[in-house]
């Protein structure tokens, strides 16, 4: 037998409370990193080059100066018995082993999880080595995505993810991107998309070799929009990579200064 | 216009906008929606589009590429776009992904239609 509460007991609102606090919370709401205004690497690791990503905002192709591409590396599992779930799993736990040698990715100790913000030092034509980051925009168990701050070579994301298709598993990589200025942009005409693409079927190729598939890499490029936003060619005073070839010109001086910054400190 | 997971409607409002209804889950697979939702919405010759979030279950970061994609179709036919119905999570990833600084949000679909001049 029901008995019906009192009508101003105020415990008979609290079930209620709870639902509508429930139904508040959006599906994707851990999946997203929480809002910030600059990014910042607390704890670099040993060995690591961490400048141009403390302070930063992020970029999304909105804010970036050449053309807008949006390209698509995708390979078949042919052959694994991964589900998309755990090759996910895999990717974001061995991020860095499935990139080309000589490009460093300095990411958190737990993996990749939404809000990280992780060290990059790549390496470019000239002996250059460039030092810039990523943050975690998004992630959850069938993709992760990177946005990029400023100073980058690009404005914008790449996606990491994961489906069936015709019951095989395939892992894909897609990015949407702007060169962030003029600099980058002359670098991208002249052979940087070229060494961008290789990089990622180097990286896809990895990957899918690890769950035991032999696949070729297939590529889609789309230009989405061929303006380029001169507006935005200011962006040149954060690039990366000029910045990066200042910092290790300096560093025969910093190596002599060392000695009496420790004096210093002592 | 629906799959699995979305459905959208498209309406004119007045001269000037078109407004999207999007409910239920922005995602890569609303990839076909979107973009025919958009060339409905083009069809008249108008100088905004509308985007209703209101109905927003989902939305992952190649939802919010494919935003993108859409606001440069729309610059390019020098349309304005406006959102409103965006709850305060989704206008955060708004902020956070730096959507805001081009899609005008607004609160609701009034001052949406105002913003748009319809």
């Amino acid at each position: 037998m029901s008995v019906p509460m009192p009508p101003d007991e105020p415990k008979a609102q609290e079930p209620v409370g709870e639902v509508e606090t429930a139904a508040a919370v959006p599906r994707d709401a851990e999946h997203w990193a929480k809002l910030v205004s600059t990014i910042d690497v607390t704890n670099a690791p040993e060995g690591a080059v961490n400048i141009n990503v403390t302070g930063k905002s992020l970029v999304s192709p909105i804010q970036g100066f050449g053309k807008m591409w949006q390209k698509t590396y995708k390979v078949p599992l042919r052959g694994a018995e991964a589900s998309p779930e755990e090759v996910i799993k895999e990717w974001k736990a061995n991020f860095p082993s499935f990139w080309p040698p000589r490009n460093f990715f300095y990411g958190g100790l737990t993996g990749i999880a939404p809000g990280d913000v992780a060290l990059l030092n790549l390496s470019m034509p000239g002996r250059l080595k460039l030092s810039t980051g990523v943050f975690v925009l998004f992630a959850d168990d069938e993709s992760f995505t990177f946005m990029n701050p400023q100073g980058h070579m690009f404005a914008g994301w790449i996606t990491f993810s994961s489906y069936r298709k015709s019951d095989v598993t395939v892992a894909q990589a897609q990015v949407l991107i702007r060169a962030n200025d003029p600099i980058y942009e002359i670098g991208m005409m002249l052979g940087g998309h070229r060494k961008e693409d290789k990089f990622w079927h180097q990286t896809l190729t990895n990957l899918s070799r690890h769950f035991g598939a032999q696949e070729e890499v297939e590529t889609q490029i789309v230009c989405v929009d061929k303006k380029r936003q001169w507006s935005k060619a200011k962006n040149v005073w954060h690039n990366a990579a000029i910045r990066s070839g200042i910092y290790m010109a300096g560093a025969p001086f910093r190596l002599v200064a060392k000695p009496f910054r420790a004096d210093k400190q002592l | 216009m629906t799959d699995n997971t979305l459905s959208i409607e498209v309406r004119p409002a007045g001269q000037a906008a078109s407004v999207i209804d999007i409910k239920g889950d922005v995602t890569a697979d609303s990839e076909d929606v979107l973009t025919n939702a958009y060339t409905e919405a083009s069809a008249q010759k108008i100088r905004a589009i509308v985007l209703n979030f209101t109905g927003l279950d989902y939305m992952n970061s190649s939802g919010i590429g494919l935003l993108v994609t859409l606001l440069v179709r729309a610059n390019r036919q020098r349309q304005k776009v406006i959102a409103y119905g965006l709850n305060e999570h989704y206008r955060q990833i708004f902020q956070l992904t730096r959507l805001d600084e081009a899609i005008s949000i607004c609160d609701d679909e009034a001052t949406a239609l105002r913003t748009a001049g319809a």
